[in-house]
């Protein structure tokens, strides 16, 4: 066995196996410099595993001389980034609501971060960028439930609507159908006499019988002339901006079943800072008053 | 083992050691001929020896001036107000901006440079069919550099024949001086060049500074490390390889070549046949080349240039010094290598050359195409504004109803001021009636907007159109201009932007 056997044609060692009664291996050893390559990087990895986490343990991991680890390294960006926004956070905490857009120096980084938070928070119901959708109000008109002012959109975000915060606003829409306030055909008479209010009535006789119907049952919340009430977050009906649709069949719905939308607190949830900007952010869509 | 058949071996085993009277016969191999030429060939060392001429002559200064260009050009000055880089050529990489002279050019303007570099191919282009490869010969960096290296290596270690014999001998205390020496100063040039090159691309007196505080950006020592090692690797070792085996160049210039270009030539017809010239014999009836070799052995790609035109030759011309140099001594005229065309050196009769044409399709086609270049390029830059209007249009509403009936879009505007001073806009617009304009955070729409120096400013804008005027509108979305005057010279740009509305059913 110990002796070397050469391949008769190539004059190259043989590895000493036989397949198949003359099949024989050549001794061809891997090149030096790949194998002095692979040695060294085996002497690094020992160094590698001393310094840097390695090993799984059972309850654990090694962690190594130098305690790094990606977690940490975030963990560190993070708060790096933290202290560079923090002059800012500071900046409008200090500043009144009214104030900080009229802050040049303020504004672009309250858009910016007011358009993250709204997008993480806001956008799954209101959209992405706040257009709404049918029971969600669009939040870049000018027209607004429970105001649009600075204060009362800080108020809704800190409180969110008939949210079961101690401080959320309640008031919602009847069910004059469903509790057998109005019979089918005065609630037709009524969304007659509503689409009237805007000029889009279908049936002018039925929109005249309505109009007793309206001032018995809605003018209460709605006003005598249909243009709403923020106090209550009643909406305007004299405009073109419908949250649950100006259709005809829409507004009997509405009137038959009531509306009661859901908008969350956020108070606790979000940092007051961060409302704060989500406020600004808000009001500056375009439809802020 | 196969044979690999050498140049040499096509030789008379039994030629002279003199190829005239006193002239030597050099004892030397074309390593890289073409005759040679194999898929795999472990490299032979190349010794070339220093010529003397007209062409060494050139040479030398085309070094000095690319070398001197290449170092002095980022210590170049040029004031451009305060807050700007002086340095005449810069690659501000950092600030996205490139500086020559008086020319600035920004990221989104590279299309400038795009532009630059198909000048320079086509002009080396033009040049290949004119006169073959002038920029191999002459001024690309590896010849550049590789001739410089060769220097250094002469000053220390001699010249071919005692480079030879250094390299023959055993390791004396002589030969390790020598080496170390000549290595040591080739590390001293590459430095010198990867150093040169961080010049480039920062301020060039503060990075010396820097450079030598270790106070430098970490990317400036990668860089000069980077290129150190390479002009030391391919300048100073690898040398004609990076030409033979590495550089596409040689296998592209081959389709610019054509019968009426001029390349470094032997004359065939006027050296051959070949052989060694004894004293007092008539040179009726035989060839003007004394088969010396002077031209192998002067090449610093190893090459026989007798073996015609080939991929490995870059056309240095120093063998036309070496054979002019003979032919002087064996008073032959010179010439016998020189620039000429295969339409010469293929004719009939030798008699009459052929007149060198310059003007042909192919001269043409390159001009013309680099005229085409440069002109838009040139159009491209004098219709190059300092003044940059972006505007997006919000997708998400793409329209808002408002209470009162009137409709709404959003958009966000970016004025983008390239002059190096603070600028004064206004906005407005022009093209729907009775539009309304606000932009958020200014309490009046018609105030003047700074835009510092060199920046960009995003503003979110709101444009509404009232009840009465909506159903003006023609279908969903209707074309109207932003206009952005500028407050010190009331001039105006226009920026196209279409308002949105619902479908008329």
């Amino acid at each position: 066995m110990s002796e070397k056997e050469i391949d008769s044609v190539t004059g190259v060692e043989t590895t000493g196996h036989v397949w198949d009664g003359d099949l024989k291996e050549l001794n061809k050893p891997l090149p030096k410099w790949w194998l002095y390559t692979f040695y060294a990087c085996v002497i690094w990895s020992i160094g590698y595993w001393a310094i840097y986490p390695a090993w799984p343990t059972l309850s654990g991991y090694t962690k190594g001389m130098l305690g790094y680890s990606q977690r940490g390294e975030v963990a560190k960006q993070v708060a790096a980034a933290k202290a560079d926004q923090a002059k800012y956070f500071d900046q409008i905490a200090a500043t009144p609501l009214a104030e900080i857009e009229k802050n040049q120096e303020l504004m672009p980084f309250v858009m910016a971060g007011g358009a993250a938070v709204f997008g993480d928070n806001c956008g799954p119901c209101h959209g992405k960028g706040a257009q709404g959708a049918v029971g969600y109000p669009n939040l870049n008109d000018d027209d607004w439930l429970w105001g649009g002012s600075p204060d009362a959109i800080h108020q809704t975000i800190m409180h969110g609507i008939r949210s079961g915060d101690p401080e959320t606003r309640e008031m919602a829409m009847p069910r004059f159908g469903l509790d057998g306030i109005l019979q089918p055909a005065q609630i037709k008479d009524t969304a007659q006499y509503v689409l009237s209010l805007s000029g889009h009535a279908t049936d002018e006789a039925a929109a005249g019988r309505g109009a007793a119907l309206f001032a018995e049952n809605c003018a209460a919340c709605h006003g005598e002339d249909g243009k709403g009430n923020q106090d209550l977050g009643a909406p305007n009906l004299t405009d073109g901006i419908w949250l649950y649709g100006g259709k005809a069949a829409d507004i009997e719905k509405t009137i038959q079943t009531g509306r009661g939308g859901v908008m969350p607190y956020w108070a606790g949830r979000l940092d007051p800072v961060t409302i704060k900007m989500l406020t600004v952010y808000v009001h500056a869509l375009g439809g802020g008053k | 083992m196969t044979t690999i058949k050498r140049a040499a071996d096509f030789l008379p085993e039994t030629a002279p050691a003199e190829a005239a009277p006193g002239i030597e016969r050099i004892d030397v191999t074309a390593v890289a001929s073409k005759l040679a030429r194999e898929a795999y060939a472990v490299r032979q060392k190349i010794y070339p020896k220093l010529a003397h001429g007209t062409f060494r002559k050139v040479k030398w200064a085309v070094m000095a001036v690319t070398l001197g260009i290449y170092y002095a050009l980022p210590w170049i000055r040029w004031d451009r107000g305060p807050n700007l880089p002086n340095q005449a050529f810069l690659l501000d990489f950092a600030n996205q901006r490139l500086f020559f002279g008086p020319i600035e050019i920004w990221a989104q303007e590279l299309y400038f440079i795009t532009g630059l570099l198909i000048l320079s191919a086509l002009g080396l282009f033009l040049v290949t069919s004119i006169a073959g490869r002038m920029w191999c010969g002459y001024t690309c960096p590896q010849t550049v550099w590789t001739d410089l290296m060769i220097v250094v290596e002469r000053f220390w270690q001699g010249d071919r024949n005692a480079r030879i014999r250094l390299d023959n001998s055993r390791w004396t205390f002589e030969k390790i001086w020598k080496k170390t020496a000549t290595h040591i100063s080739w590390m001293l040039v590459a430095v010198a060049t990867g150093g040169a090159l961080v010049f480039y691309f920062r301020d060039a007196p503060t990075l010396a500074a820097e450079l030598m505080d270790g106070e430098a950006p970490i990317v400036a020592y990668v860089f000069l490390g980077l290129f150190t090692g390479t002009t030391y690797l391919l300048g100073g070792i690898a040398r004609e390889q990076v030409c033979i085996y590495m550089c596409p160049w040689p296998r592209i210039q081959g389709a610019m070549f054509d019968r009426d270009s001029l390349l470094i030539s032997y004359l065939g017809y006027r050296g051959e046949p070949r052989g060694p010239h004894k004293k007092g014999q008539t040179w009726e009836g035989r060839g003007d080349c004394i088969d010396c070799k002077a031209c192998v052995a002067v090449c610093p790609m190893g090459i026989d240039i007798r073996d015609g035109v080939q991929l490995e030759c870059i056309q240095c011309a120093l063998c036309i010094d070496a054979c002019d140099e003979i032919m002087d001594r064996v008073e032959r005229p010179r010439g016998l290598i020189a620039y000429d065309t295969f339409k010469n050196l293929d004719a009939a009769s030798h008699h009459d050359r052929a007149p060198l044409r310059l003007i042909r399709p192919r001269t043409i086609l390159y001009s013309a195409a680099m005229a085409l270049v440069a002109a838009i390029m040139l159009w491209a830059w004098l219709n190059r504004t300092v003044l940059e209007i972006n505007v997006l249009h919000d997708r998400q509403p793409l329209y808002v109803e408002l209470t009162d009936g009137g409709l709404r879009n959003g958009y966000t505007v970016k004025i983008l001021n390239k002059l190096h001073q603070k600028r004064t806009f206004q906005l407005s617009t022009e093209g729907l009636e009775d539009a309304g304009l606000s932009i958020v955070g200014f309490t009046d729409s018609a105030a003047g907007i700074d835009v510092v120096t060199d920046n960009l400013r995003a503003l979110k804008v709101h444009v509404t159109i009232p009840k009465d005027e909506r159903d003006d509108l023609k279908g969903a979305s209707t074309p109207f201009r932003f206009v952005i005057t500028d407050l010190a010279d009331r001039s105006r740009t226009y920026h196209e932007a279409t308002f949105m509305g619902p479908n008329h059913d």
